[in-house]
């Protein structure tokens, strides 16, 4: 049972994140939607907990939802993927069950 | 893939109306068949004709009416979290003794055993929150 996990709040102002990565299980995949790009941006201070996410689950961020924040792609962390919504489609279509952590 | 779609929040306030659009519109392109888009608490705002956002602005409304002219979409207003907010149909004027209607083109009001049904027929229920 793979489940694509969704968190849509920036780690900065909600624990949202820490909750869903504290539970996701190995092989699972987090796509971080609106402001919980935030957390996708290297030298923040959630950075090292996202390269430790990475180590047991796919990591990916909405390319749209970045670039409404002003956000560059070279801001991204390396080991996270940016998608676009078609690319959510495809995740949403590959994994067993959309988990939104609202 | 057969997908359906919650959205619990109102339009210009949250951006989980834009992001439910935009993911229904991108399945649809896919070729995914969206079997039902639930608007619940909020969301229901999604569903009044009588919204006017500026020209150069978004009609958050008219779209999801266009995309389900387009595809023949099933969009869903939970009754309760309607009935709350002044979101009216003509049976619910006339059930409730109201003077108006004010649901936009493509929408219906209907109850939560919709979202139930939608849960259980599609492959992936998606959920876009605040």
């Amino acid at each position: 049972m793979s489940i694509l996990h969704t968190v849509n709040k920036s780690p900065y102002e909600k624990n949202s994140l820490d909750s869903c990565l504290s539970l996701a299980s190995e092989g699972s995949a987090l796509l971080l939607i609106e402001d919980g790009i935030y957390a996708a941006l290297k030298g923040a201070a959630k950075e090292p907990r996202m390269k430790e996410a990475a180590q047991k689950m796919k990591l990916y961020v909405l390319g749209p939802d970045l670039k409404a924040r002003g956000m560059a792609e070279d801001r991204v962390i390396e080991g996270i993927e940016v998608v676009d919504y078609a690319g959510f489609v495809d995740l949403a279509a590959a994994h067993d069950k959309v988990n939104a952590w609202l | 893939m057969k997908f359906a779609i919650q959205v619990n929040e109102g339009p210009y306030q949250h951006q989980a109306a834009d992001s439910a659009y935009q993911f229904t519109k991108a399945a649809l392109e896919k070729g995914h068949e969206i079997f039902r888009v639930f608007f619940y608490h909020d969301g229901v705002n999604n569903a009044t004709k009588l919204t006017t956002p500026p020209q150069d602005d978004r009609n958050i409304v008219n779209r999801w009416s266009e995309l389900a002219a387009q595809y023949d979409l099933d969009l869903v207003v939970c009754v309760a979290a309607a009935q709350r907010r002044g979101i009216v149909d003509e049976g619910e004027a006339k059930r409730n003794g109201k003077d108006a209607e004010n649901i936009a083109p493509g929408f219906r009001i209907s109850g939560l055993g919709q979202l139930v049904e939608a849960g259980i027929q599609a492959e992936r229920l998606v959920v876009f929150g605040d």
